[in-house]
């Protein structure tokens, strides 16, 4: 029977297709780090993986660095915490997910960012069947709620308190956001589940009831409102109230998830009011469609029931055997399929290339070529258990293909880097030989004009106007003095060439002094314009130190981290080989325990529709008999 | 009338049995392989890590690296189907959008369309797009300057329902 459950919210949000909340909020403001972006991407398209190693780059990038506050992603490093947290919830890492939010709560970030933190590791521990943890984080919540979650939060709250027993406390936060547009149908179920189990069963029938004639166009609130009516009316059936139990039955679209339980249903209210030839219309209804689903296996013994019951035993008799014939048929595709799934076909058909294109893949396994392996994986996803066995076994492929092909990277990086060297080695030592003589003569020159720069700065407090001679004024200097000196050394005392030597001295003189200022600022220009100069060297020389650098580092200092990542590498692929074979394994039990439980299912069936044939033959006979001889008598 | 749906009802939920079988899954088997896939996980994701900055170093040093981002103007209303990229009057990249690539744009994600390798100075960069912008078809190729100095440069390529505008970063 259908039972009275909570629906996750994981599920309900991949429904209304909300997911990832947290990437969904980074975006919003003006995006200053690009490669923040380029984890959004890839988030969006569901593709985890992708942006969780892109943001754990980057993340390990800023927190090395000596000034992280001058990184682009510093803008942005609450959300990107945030995220790497988020992602790795829905790539199903929750032990590292958990970790990663639990650190952004403890960290220096903004109340709204702490409190969505809060309620993302309450739903983790919820999800977990962890409710008291959750509880505990929950109430850790505090101050502001965001926007986003403002009807989630409390939904959350209240099926954690449903989880913990606090029904009163859940009940009354359920009616606050009963209105919520985007939780419409939603909120209404668990408050009416709510308040089954408070033990409130004329509150839970009167909810459920509104529940089950909300009017809506989403497919999600129609799914939730037929949910309502079935939930109600098999409550209602096993109440003994079939009339009323028909009622909500009815309500249940006749096509959609539960419409074949709910048409079962209605035949069965029907029939427990006696009213077989009612029962009829739902159940020969049913009898036509897929018989892989159980109401409809069901519903095959419950017509010719019914024509039984209506004493047409003739037709009864001949839809049992026709339901005996389609069960053989059924056991025989079981078998089939109990065969090609222990011959491995099932994880091969899983784990199709095509198949991962599009993100709702799960989805999509449904539609795969109607073969053995694949009869009744839609009957089977709906176990959560084996839905996430089947996730990870993907998940495991996923990353066994990558390894691979990472593995064949390595051997490309070693062919560029022997490249390299076989260019390189032969030209640096030239190079590097032209290089140091190049920088022995520019660190002279430099050291000269650091010199004239001094000099300079002293003449502003000491004027020397004979350090800024013109080269001609100079060697006229040194020939006056040279003069002097000769006519001292020859005796000469002749004052006109003596006097004639003082006046040009006194020129000389003269012009320097007098043009000192023009000449120092003359000499303080021509020192900007050598700087400039000098700026331009030491470009070309850090270029040159970078280039020179470059390429020494492409080729060098590699082996050991490739060799390292190599290793890694292998022993990954080691490991995901052992697991992939017991995860792969475990999925086959699962299938295969599933397919022979149907299988004994459908033997039961059989010995029933033997008997029930046998008896309407006899039945069928003995009416046939009792008219004849009533003819007879006649 | 009772008795009779207590029978219906008998037969109605003989679903729910437990069939014997010869080998059951646990929930604590279920757990346990759980968890060594989130191990095998985090590992990898260490693997890529190393494993892109190896390329970074390896393959696109600091000093000539350049990257190219495409994004989407907010509430554009431009739906790109075709990209193509040129640097320097040489194509270096071309991409054919898929819905969900559309869509990881509009939700604000950015696309990484090309990291090559420069030298320092002025470059030459010309976009074509073609996209639908209000149920119309539209093609636009713009052209722009990069100089590329002695750091990583960084290029936006912002898609609007106008065409495209380069940044750089």
């Amino acid at each position: 029977m259908l039972r009275l459950n909570v629906i996750p919210t994981a599920v309900f949000l991949l429904l209304c297709g909300t997911l990832p909340a947290a990437a969904a909020n980074a975006a919003e403001g003006e995006l200053k780090d690009l490669y923040f972006g380029e984890a959004l991407y890839y988030a969006h398209q569901g593709e985890y993986f992708d942006a969780i190693s892109r943001l754990d780059t980057e993340l390990a990038q800023y927190y090395g660095l000596d000034e992280p506050n001058l990184n682009s992603l510093y803008h942005h490093i609450g959300s990107a915490e945030f995220s790497v947290g988020d992602f790795e919830l829905y790539y199903r890492m929750h032990t590292r997910a958990g970790r990663a939010i639990k650190a952004v709560i403890e960290g220096n970030v903004e109340e709204a960012v702490r409190n969505e933190a809060i309620y993302r590791l309450a739903k983790i521990y919820y999800q977990k069947q962890q409710p008291l943890n959750a509880l505990h984080t929950i109430e850790r919540l505090q101050g502001k709620v965001p926007e986003k979650i403002r009807y989630e939060e409390p939904l959350l709250r209240a099926q954690i308190y449903m989880a913990t027993g606090k029904f009163t406390d859940a009940i009354n936060l359920l009616k606050d956001i009963e209105g919520a547009d985007s939780l419409k149908g939603y909120t209404g179920y668990n408050l009416g589940v709510a308040l089954f189990l408070s033990g409130n069963e004329t509150g839970g029938i009167g909810q459920l009831d509104k529940v089950g004639q909300i009017s809506a166009s989403r497919e999600q609130v129609q799914a939730m409102r037929d949910k309502a009516n079935l939930v109600l009316g098999f409550r209602l059936l096993e109440a003994e109230q079939p009339a009323l139990a028909r009622q909500y039955l009815q309500r249940v679209r006749l096509q959609g998830p539960f419409s074949n339980k709910a048409l079962l249903g209605a035949g069965w209210a029907a029939a427990a009011n006696g009213e077989y030839d009612r029962a009829l219309v739902p159940w020969t209804m049913l009898a036509e469609r897929n018989i892989t689903d159980r109401s409809v296996q069901e519903v095959m013994l419950g017509v010719p029931y019914a024509y039984g019951k209506l004493d047409i035993h003739g037709k009864a008799a001949i839809l049992y055997g026709q339901a005996l014939e389609n069960y053989s048929r059924e056991i025989e595709r079981l078998d089939a399929s109990i065969t090609s799934i222990r011959q491995g076909n099932f994880l091969k058909a899983v784990i199709r290339e095509e198949l991962k294109k599009d993100k709702n893949w799960l989805v999509n396994l449904r539609e795969l070529p109607d073969t053995p392996e694949t009869y009744y994986l839609t009957q089977m996803m709906a176990s959560h258990d084996f839905q996430e066995s089947l996730k990870n076994y993907f998940d495991l492929s996923e990353l066994e293909k990558r390894l691979q092909l990472w593995a064949g990277y390595l051997g490309a990086y070693e062919d560029i880097i022997r490249i390299r060297a076989d260019y390189y080695e032969p030209l640096l030592p030239e190079v590097e030989a032209q290089f140091r003589a190049l920088d022995s003569k520019m660190k002279l020159r430099i050291e000269q004009r650091d010199k004239l720069a001094k000099r300079l700065k002293k003449m502003l407090v000491s004027p020397r106007p004979d350090f800024l001679m013109t080269v001609d004024e100079r060697l006229a200097l040194q020939r006056i003095g040279l003069l002097e000196t000769r006519l001292k050394q020859q005796g000469v005392n002749d004052d006109i060439t003596r006097h004639r030597l003082a006046r040009l001295k006194g020129v000389i003189t003269w012009n320097i002094s007098t043009e000192y200022h023009e000449r120092f600022t003359e000499a303080t220009e021509h020192l900007q314009e050598l700087d400039e100069h000098i700026r331009k060297l030491n470009e070309i020389y850090q270029s040159f130190v970078r280039t020179r650098q470059a390429a020494t580092q492409s080729y060098k200092g590699y082996d050991k981290p490739i060799q390292r990542l190599r290793i890694k590498i292998e022993q990954s692929l080691e490991r995901i080989k052992v697991v992939m074979a017991r995860q792969g394994h475990m999925i086959e039990v699962m299938a295969i325990n599933e397919l022979e439980q149907r299988r004994q299912r459908l033997e039961e069936y059989q010995v029933k529709a033997r008997f029930a044939m046998a008896e309407s033959y006899d039945r069928a006979t003995k009416a046939r008999q009792d008219q004849q001889k009533e003819i007879h008598t006649q | 009338m009772k008795k009779n749906l207590h029978l219906l009802l008998l037969l109605c939920f003989s679903l729910v049995f437990v069939a014997v079988n010869a080998e059951e899954v646990t929930k604590e088997q279920i757990k346990g392989l759980d968890e060594q896939v989130q191990d095998i996980k985090k590992d990898v994701l260490g693997i890529s890590a190393e494993l892109n900055q190896l390329e970074e170093t390896l393959l696109f040093p600091s000093n000539t690296q350049i990257s190219f981002f495409v994004s989407l103007a907010d509430k554009s209303g431009f739906e790109p189907d075709a990209i193509k990229l040129q640097l320097d009057n040489k194509d270096v990249a071309h991409h054919i959008y898929s819905f969900k690539e559309v869509e990881a744009l509009q939700r604000g994600g950015l696309q990484r369309i090309f990291t090559g390798n420069v030298r320092s100075g002025e470059h030459s960069v010309s976009v074509s797009v073609i996209g639908k912008s209000g149920g119309s078809k539209q093609t636009e190729t713009v052209t722009h300057k990069v100089t590329k100095g002695v750091g990583p440069q960084i290029v936006e390529i912002r898609l609007t329902s106008s065409g495209a505008e380069v940044r750089n970063w």
